[in-house]
């Protein structure tokens, strides 16, 4: 049923992906994180956190005040990992 | 890896960062201005459309001219502006990791200001990957900025101020909107604007929202259908549009990661996008030395931006012993009275509410952690 809606379009994942992971004890945006790969693509959940916090309140009856966003860490934005090694390449 | 060091690191050139750095540098600080865009001003140059409100804050005048006038001063005052550089992290020290000119740089401010802004919401329907859906601000920079329309027959998702004066600018631009779509019962935005698109011919679909989009390889058409009071749409209401761009206009959320790397406590405010920073009357987070200003601290608009920006140079500058306590007082009341006047009125007094809250849950936060 919802596995033509899209919610992290970088790792492809679906709503029902989403739901099953809620379904199967996720209940932070991180959980959903570590079963599915959402929020794990070049975009680092820019477009999905909001849409997953949405659907982890909707499946679980959860106050949205207590879904906190993905665990924020560096880098956040995409850079290369080229850019730490320092200029004599060691 | 370089280190460099400052009195204060501004983390945005957009209308509040510009402020904020205007004020630190005019009370002699060092400051350096950081911004991963190619140009200065964040939104600042997209509006095209007069702004509102006082003659204090410049109702009547464009957007755009706002900004160029306050990146002049900017610009005279001797502030260090870097663009194309990315920050990429924030310690638990305050030290920012910057990508500037293909160098790793770690600046070690005395203070720092976080004036990120904010992103867009999405919606997810099937098909909303396909090409030719997108945020109602990216077809704005589009058109506004790099003077390409994203497409030519467009529907408009949400009748906020946003889905209203993005619609309208894509006309002028010499697109065809074929309808704006709103979930709620009515117009999300100024009846000025609205007036504006209505007069046009265009309808504004209040309780429809957009089902499906349609398309081998990008948009080829557009489903909407109406709601019920839940905002589930109603089985046999479809109409299909032809069009080959939808723009989702629904809403804006602070742009935190950040902060929360700092290790700034957070509190819930819908109606300023969901979680934001706390932060108290100078605009300080509850990380010593960390400050905030503009959208990311809960979704505005411009002109309390600016004055947000300016509130938070005026306070890290004092803090830094550049001002007296009685000259950054001075300015403190009158930027306040003019915040003041920005959350007031029949649009602003949600806002007001939504501001008075988050200083209070900071207030809660520190006298318990005094205790």
């Amino acid at each position: 049923m919802k596995n033509d809606v899209i919610i992290c379009r970088c790792q492809e994942v679906t709503e029902q992906e989403i739901i099953d992971a809620i379904r199967d004890g996720a209940s932070t945006v991180d959980g959903v994180k570590r079963r599915t790969r959402a929020c794990m693509g070049l975009c680092q959940g820019k477009t999905c956190e909001r849409l997953i916090e949405r659907i982890i309140a909707r499946e679980t009856g959860k106050n949205p005040a207590e879904i906190l966003p993905n665990n924020a860490r560096m880098p956040a934005r995409p850079i290369t990992v080229g850019l730490f090694r320092d200029k004599e390449g060691e | 890896m370089r280190k460099i060091t400052t009195d204060i690191a501004i983390v945005g050139a957009g209308s509040a960062g510009l402020c904020a750095a205007y004020q630190a540098r005019s009370a002699g600080a060092e400051v350096l201005v950081i911004d991963e865009n190619h140009r200065p001003g964040g939104q600042l140059f997209k509006q095209l459309h007069k702004f509102f409100g006082s003659s204090a804050h410049r109702a009547g005048t464009r957007g755009y001219v706002i900004g160029r006038e306050l990146l002049e001063r900017v610009e005279k005052s001797g502030v260090t502006v870097w663009l194309d550089s990315v920050v990429y992290g924030m310690e638990k020290d305050r030290s920012i990791g910057v990508i500037h000119d293909g160098e790793n740089i770690v600046v070690d401010a005395k203070k720092v200001i976080v004036a990120t802004g904010a992103k867009e919401n999405y919606m997810a329907f099937p098909g909303s990957t396909l090409p030719g859906v997108m945020g109602a601000g990216a077809a704005q920079t589009m058109v506004n900025i790099n003077r390409v329309l994203p497409g030519k027959r467009i529907v408009m998702l949400g009748s906020g101020n946003v889905g209203l004066i993005v619609s309208y600018q894509l006309m002028q631009a010499g697109a065809d909107v074929l309808a704006i779509v709103e979930a709620a019962p009515k117009i999300g935005g100024y009846g000025v604007h609205a007036g504006k698109i209505r007069r046009a011919g265009v309808p504004i679909l209040v309780g429809h929202t957009i089902t499906r989009a349609i398309g081998e390889k990008e948009v080829e058409k557009v489903e909407i259908a109406e709601v019920d009071d839940h905002f589930r749409p109603i089985p046999g209401t479809e109409q299909i549009i032809e069009a080959d761009t939808i723009c989702l206009a629904v809403g804006l959320n602070p742009m935190t990661e950040l902060l929360w790397m700092a290790g700034c406590r957070f509190c819930f405010i819908p109606a300023f996008g969901g979680h934001v920073p706390m932060h108290d009357a100078n605009m300080e987070t509850t990380v010593q030395g960390l400050y905030v200003a503009g959208d990311v601290t809960g979704v505005e608009e411009a002109s309390s931006a600016m004055e947000e920006g300016n509130l938070a140079g005026v306070s890290a500058a004092a803090s830094l012993g550049l001002l007296t306590f009685e000259a950054a007082e001075e300015r403190r009341k009158e930027i306040l009275g003019r915040l003041d006047t920005l959350r007031s009125g029949m649009f602003g007094e949600r806002r007001r509410t939504a501001k008075e809250k988050q200083l209070a849950e900071t207030a809660a936060y520190e006298a318990g952690r005094r205790e």
